[in-house]
């Protein structure tokens, strides 16, 4: 499989008191064609902020660091002139939020809104425009696509939508659909709803799609691979049915003994001690090692990406054979 | 068997919105629920958003009058208390929230918001309020140094964790708990789960805990109660509840549950369409339009089941007891 988006060494940056902090301190990720890609961390973690960069949308101050690269295809994202950026948002790479009222104007109709997207990116009549509308409408499950065209968000509920900003991002056909958190505000059933719909949509129109999620449940069975984010940092990374059944950065070992279960014996969860650590305070060395249990001498020294098998890398010293 | 601590008799609350020339449709926001908690007991209440737990947990405290029915706490009947009488029971039933930071006052130091009710209740004076504001701050495991902080100097997991440093206070009883990790990052929300639960071991409290995730419920409740657009549609002990469910709607709820672990992957039930409007309900059982029972027919559109015995839970389903057991491993199994 040939990557569509490469991302190297990636860090961003924010002012922090009389210096900079780095949310973001050197990622480096690709997508595939056609895969699901799930980057999993706990807020803080600098998740949003990556899928953010790739689109070159990180609010100022915030900035992205030289050295960093983002490659979709044969276009240097980080060089790109505004009028070829535009046409690489949307067009390109589509993307969906947590909360679709806000992301949505609540003075035009949901039709209005569609079309606009689509007359920005193809020169087609409004006729055209509308018919492609409603024909994504029906595509995201919305009933009587024909008279919600004429609704305006407030009418609508959470999971309608959430449909409607997945049809408006996939209105231009992107090879990649970035979704940030987009079921986290909604009713488990309404959840379910949208993850069929992002999966089916995607085998169908062979899209990437870059999942990003606290939650490892949703990940499961869906994504093709994983990636769990701490401080900043890929701290791991593995095809999903691997990474599950061994979890080998005691991060992401700590997060899934963290995680309350409906099948199997009910024991006392062990969450990992402490909490998250803030931009401005990473710590020296491994990043985990202040709530790590499985932390030693070594652990002083920041872990590069080590094999654990193919396909499977980690951030920990552990994954050295002098190590274990 | 001894009376339970709390006892709820078809509670109803009904909302009149008001329209612009003319009212508005009556809000059914819970419409005739039943329910008790044992001493030590934790009941979760389960359901989606607008389907009327939280108006329950907040009734029940009587934090919002009631249109109709009955709680009793400990033999007092709650709903016919006068001011004073109120007052003195709210020592011993508290609430914690989801969103613990809009419910702390940014300008009190969390020492003063924690001893507010000390004071209040006059449960101690002088040196002696701080002497167990700090005995409580440690309770929940946060330094009692911490006192002179003001709450935004705290990470969401600390928040709750004052917010029921507050609650514990005035040493209640009871406590409702509404969605109080609902908010948290997971690693964050298993500590606030195990202190509920060693908080409750050490003092015998019993829990109203309302909550949408059926995993985590699992983990805290001795038994569960569903809810669904005002009304309960199943309730049991937890393991019946989640291992033979009775009701479609309680089936549909355990399917969504995100489990991490491909290996163990439920059959999906994916419900059409959107939880109708609590101001129009269904007629009949209120679930029928998203309902996927086979059996489903004009008697569930016209007659409302009730809550009865079918296996080991209680479920309002005229056809509970043909309902197809869920598929609890469904890798070979095709989704419906």
């Amino acid at each position: 499989m040939t990557a569509l988006l490469e991302v190297t060494e990636l860090r961003v940056s924010f002012p922090a008191g009389t210096g900079r902090s780095w949310p973001v301190d050197g990622v480096s990720l690709h997508i595939d064609r056609g895969e699901l890609l799930a980057l999993v961390g706990e807020s803080g973690s600098g998740k949003s902020l990556t899928s953010l960069a790739m689109l070159r949308l990180i609010p100022p101050p915030g900035r992205i660091e030289p050295g960093s690269g983002i490659r979709l295809g044969e276009l240097d994202i980080l060089s790109l002139d505004d009028k070829t950026l535009r046409e690489v948002r949307g067009r390109r790479i589509g993307m969906v939020f947590q909360d679709p009222m806000t992301s949505l104007n609540p003075v035009f109709t949901v039709g209005d809104q569609i079309a606009e997207g689509i007359r920005a990116h193809f020169p087609v009549s409004r006729r055209e425009a509308r018919d492609r509308s409603l024909a994504l409408l029906t595509e995201v499950g919305i009933p009587d696509p024909a008279s919600r065209l004429r609704s305006y968000p407030h009418q609508m509920s959470g999971g309608m939508r959430q449909r409607v900003m997945i049809a408006m991002a996939l209105a231009c056909e992107p090879d990649l659909l970035i979704a940030d958190e987009p079921t986290t505000a909604l009713d488990v059933t309404v959840q379910a709803q949208i993850l069929e719909i992002l999966d089916a949509l995607r085998k169908k129109r062979g899209m990437s799609v870059l999942l990003i999620t606290h939650d490892l449940g949703i990940v499961a069975g869906r994504a093709d691979r994983v990636l769990v984010m701490y401080a900043g940092q890929i701290v791991e990374e593995a095809p999903t049915e691997r990474l599950f059944q061994r979890p080998s950065h005691p991060y992401t070992q700590g997060l899934l003994a963290s995680v309350p279960r409906l099948t199997g014996p009910r024991t006392r969860l062990t969450p990992i001690g402490g909490a998250v650590p803030t931009p401005d305070a990473w710590p020296g060395g491994c990043r985990f090692r202040p709530r790590c249990p499985q932390a030693f001498d070594k652990s002083e020294l920041p872990p590069p990406p080590l094999p654990v098998e193919p396909g499977h890398t980690m951030r920990c010293w552990l994954a050295e054979p002098e190590g274990l | 068997m001894t009376a339970p601590l709390l006892q709820v008799n078809n509670l109803v609350k009904h909302y009149h919105s008001t329209g612009l020339f003319r009212a508005g449709p009556v809000v059914r926001a819970v419409d005739g629920v039943s329910f008790e908690v044992g001493r030590g007991e934790t009941l979760a209440l389960v359901g989606e958003s607008g389907c009327g737990k939280s108006t329950v947990g907040r009734t029940v405290l009587r934090l919002q009058e009631p249109t109709g029915g009955s709680v009793e706490f400990d033999g007092e009947s709650v709903f016919t208390l006068g001011r004073e009488a109120l007052r003195r029971l709210r020592r011993r039933m508290q609430i914690i929230f989801q969103d613990p930071f809009s419910s702390l006052n940014p300008r009190m130091t969390i020492g003063k918001a924690v001893a507010e009710g000390i004071e209040i209740h006059q449960l101690a004076r002088g040196k002696a309020v701080r002497q167990r504001v700090a005995t409580l701050l440690e309770e929940v495991g946060l330094d009692p140094a911490f006192m002179g902080r003001y709450p935004h100097e705290f990470s969401g997991g600390q928040r709750q964790r004052i917010g029921i440093a507050r609650a514990l206070a005035v040493e209640p009883t009871f406590l409702v708990c509404d969605e109080p990790v609902s908010a948290l990052d997971v690693s964050v929300q298993a500590q606030v789960l195990n202190l509920l639960m060693d908080l409750q071991a050490k003092h015998g409290l019993s829990y109203l805990f309302i909550a949408h995730d059926l995993a985590v419920v699992r983990q805290i409740a001795h038994r569960v109660a569903v809810m669904y657009l005002g009304r309960l549609v199943e309730t049991g002990p937890t393991e019946s509840v989640l291992s033979d469910p009775r009701h479609p709607y309680t089936q549909a709820l355990l399917s969504a549950v995100p489990e991490p672990d491909p290996s163990r992957q439920r059959q999906r039930i994916i419900l059409e369409g959107d939880i109708p409007s609590p101001a129009n309900p269904p007629s009949g059982c209120a679930f029928h339009t998203r309902c996927f029972h086979h059996l489903k027919d004009a008697r569930c559109s016209a007659e409302a089941p009730v809550l009865r015995p079918i296996h080991s839970t209680l479920a309002a389903c005229h056809y509970g007891e043909v309902l197809p057991q869920m598929v609890q491993d469904a890798r070979n199994v095709p989704a419906t």
